[in-house]
């Protein structure tokens, strides 16, 4: 799973569960893999980042490297940033580990680099 | 006289003919092109007489679409062999002439459409064209200039008349994606399930979806992942959620005959690679459609998916009919969840309750949808108030039932009651397939084992008796 999906992801359908964000990652596998380099797609997701969040999440996988702590202004010009924030989103995936969801504890596994968020039937 | 360098033939593969409409729609919409048509066209005819602004229009159009096979610019048109050549030969020959240059190698090409010629009948119909002034020379493999020439004689190919309804002749402009069709064949696909869409019906929801570079699209319901394959295939970065666990790992039963168990590297992300669309793969996530866990201001740039209709693929959601159940705790690191039936109206329901909150405002969710031709009317269609349906097109499964592509645009955001419980209703089709369903499974085993066994014993018969 990439990071930008863990951006997008929560667990506020838990009966009793509110917001459910950011869920916490406990990563037992993660990878690095190489993927092509697109500008205008990471220059287009920026805005939609929760950007705490991510780099949170990066730093919690040790691969924060030197990801600013915020949003740099004319991003959409600095290459060097754009590919930090592309290799960080797209090419950092877990593959085997948990997500936690904030509230509760819930474990939601990731076998194979697909999370499993299937809930129990007592719990929604 | 502008008007008539300006003038095409579109010539579209007659399969799917009800969705090319779709398909050009979307893309003329998507790519902000004017088209408009020189001759209303006929529902189940293979070309299209139109007019485009300019060349590069054209050239747009056919780069993305599925349905059509060639563009030409048209040069004559006549109803009869002479009164082509008579206009041709009318034809304001300044416009074309730089084509007949020296330098500038050409070839002609005959097509008779829905009739068989020889090729020395193919030959003289291109030798009367010897009064164009061609002074290049001929180029069969790689020419500079491609001339068509398409004798149409209607569409059935097994009674066509003497002679031709309608007669084209110009210059080849451009080829539609037909050849993609087979690239991403189901054949040579590494991972496929039980109801994997076709290569040509993905394509055309990816482009009824308007799916351009660096959309996020996703399939809540993505099984094997075929819509992704053509959604990326077109410039989106796709994700799929599914409740099927088994599935997604690629460790359901296998689904080619041959195959008795499925390989291990099985994946929608596998089928990604196979196409060098590895790059446009986000994830895929197990998961309960009835229960979101996106970010509530997380919006998507399109939905593309086929829902279980209860048929070949059951439609369930987590859930137990028990009162007050509790799942034991020495069971929990084990315990697989309940299903309950999901049903088809509240599947659509909540699709485009979901596609009301997390879809941005122009953004389409293309979907099939089951239908009783019979009892058909499009106020049996599911319908929301943040959306309009902008293409319905029907695809025939069998004498009785029928699917419908369709394509709803998003139009505004949804006010705070639209975002609860919202209720579509539309009849279960699962309930009545098995009710009206002219033989059971087994009868019909029965009865093409019956037609099997006849057919041995004729070979046999037929075998002894030589």
């Amino acid at each position: 799973m990439k990071l930008l999906t863990h951006n997008m992801l929560t667990s506020k359908c838990i009966k009793g569960v509110s917001v459910g964000y950011p869920l916490k990652i406990n990563a037992s596998d993660v990878k690095e893999t190489e993927i092509d380099f697109n500008p205008e797609f990471v220059s287009k997701m920026i805005p939609k980042l929760d950007w705490p969040v991510l780099y949170e999440a990066a730093d919690s996988l040790g691969k924060v490297g030197d990801l600013p702590k915020n949003i740099i202004e004319n991003f959409e010009n600095d290459e060097d940033f754009l590919k930090k924030v592309h290799h960080i989103m797209l090419e950092v995936e877990i593959v085997n580990g948990n997500l936690i969801c904030p509230e509760t504890g819930r474990k939601f596994p990731i076998n194979n680099g697909i999370p499993n968020m299937l809930l129990n039937e007592d719990e929604i | 006289m502008s008007r008539s360098c300006r003038s095409y033939l579109l010539w579209f593969a007659q399969e799917h003919t009800e969705f090319r409409f779709a398909e050009i729609k979307s893309l003329l919409s998507l790519f902000k092109i004017e088209m408009r048509f020189i001759k209303q066209p006929k529902d189940i005819e293979p070309y299209w007489l139109v007019e485009f602004n300019s060349e590069n229009d054209v050239k747009l159009l056919a780069s993305r679409s599925v349905s059509l096979k060639n563009c030409m610019e048209l040069w004559a048109h006549g109803k009869t062999v002479s009164e082509l050549h008579r206009k041709m030969k009318e034809y304001p020959m300044h416009l074309i002439k730089h084509y007949f240059e020296p330098s500038k190698s050409f070839k002609i090409e005959v097509e008779t459409f829905c009739k068989h010629v020889s090729q020395q009948e193919k030959v003289s119909k291109i030798e009367a064209f010897s009064y164009l002034p061609m002074c290049g020379r001929v180029d069969l493999k790689q020419p500079d200039v491609k001339m068509q020439y398409i004798e149409y004689y209607g569409i059935e190919a097994n009674n066509p008349p003497e002679e031709p309804y309608d007669v084209f002749f110009g210059r080849w402009v451009t080829s539609g994606l037909r050849q993609l069709i087979k690239k991403l064949s189901l054949k040579t696909r590494k991972f496929i399930g039980n109801t994997s869409m076709d290569p040509q019906l993905s394509l055309l929801m990816a482009n009824q979806a308007k799916i351009t570079e660096g959309d996020i699209v996703l399939d809540p319901f993505v099984g094997s992942g075929s819509l992704l394959v053509a959604a990326a295939q077109f410039g989106g970065y796709v994700l799929g959620t599914d409740i099927d666990y088994l599935m997604l790992h690629g460790r359901t039963r296998p689904t080619r005959i041959k195959q008795t168990i499925r390989e291990k590297d099985e994946s929608v992300k596998a089928n990604m690679e196979q196409y060098d669309l590895s790059h446009r793969y986000l994830d895929v996530l197990v998961n309960d459609f009835s229960a979101s866990f996106w970010r509530n201001d997380f919006k998507f740039d399109a939905i593309i998916t086929d829902p279980p209709y209860g048929i070949r693929e059951a439609t369930e959601k987590i859930g137990t009919l028990k009162k007050n159940y509790k799942v034991k705790e020495e069971h929990l690191p084990t315990h697989i969840p309940a299903k309950i039936d999901y049903g088809i109206s509240n599947i659509y329901g909540d699709l485009l309750l979901f596609a009301a909150k997390h879809l941005k405002i122009g953004g389409c969710v293309v979907c099939w949808f089951p239908v009783f031709r019979e009892d058909y009317n499009e106020k049996c269609l599911p319908s929301h108030p943040c959306f309009t349906l902008t293409a319905n097109s029907e695809q025939g499964l069998s004498k009785v039932t029928s699917r419908r592509l369709l394509t709803f645009e998003k139009i505004r955001e949804p006010t705070v009651e639209e975002m609860q419980q919202y209720t579509c209703n539309i009849s279960d089709f699962r309930e009545k397939y098995y009710e009206a369903r002219e033989e059971s499974r087994t009868e019909r085993r029965l009865r093409e084992s019956k037609i099997r066994q006849d057919n041995r014993e004729k070979h046999e018969l037929s075998k002894s008796l030589t």
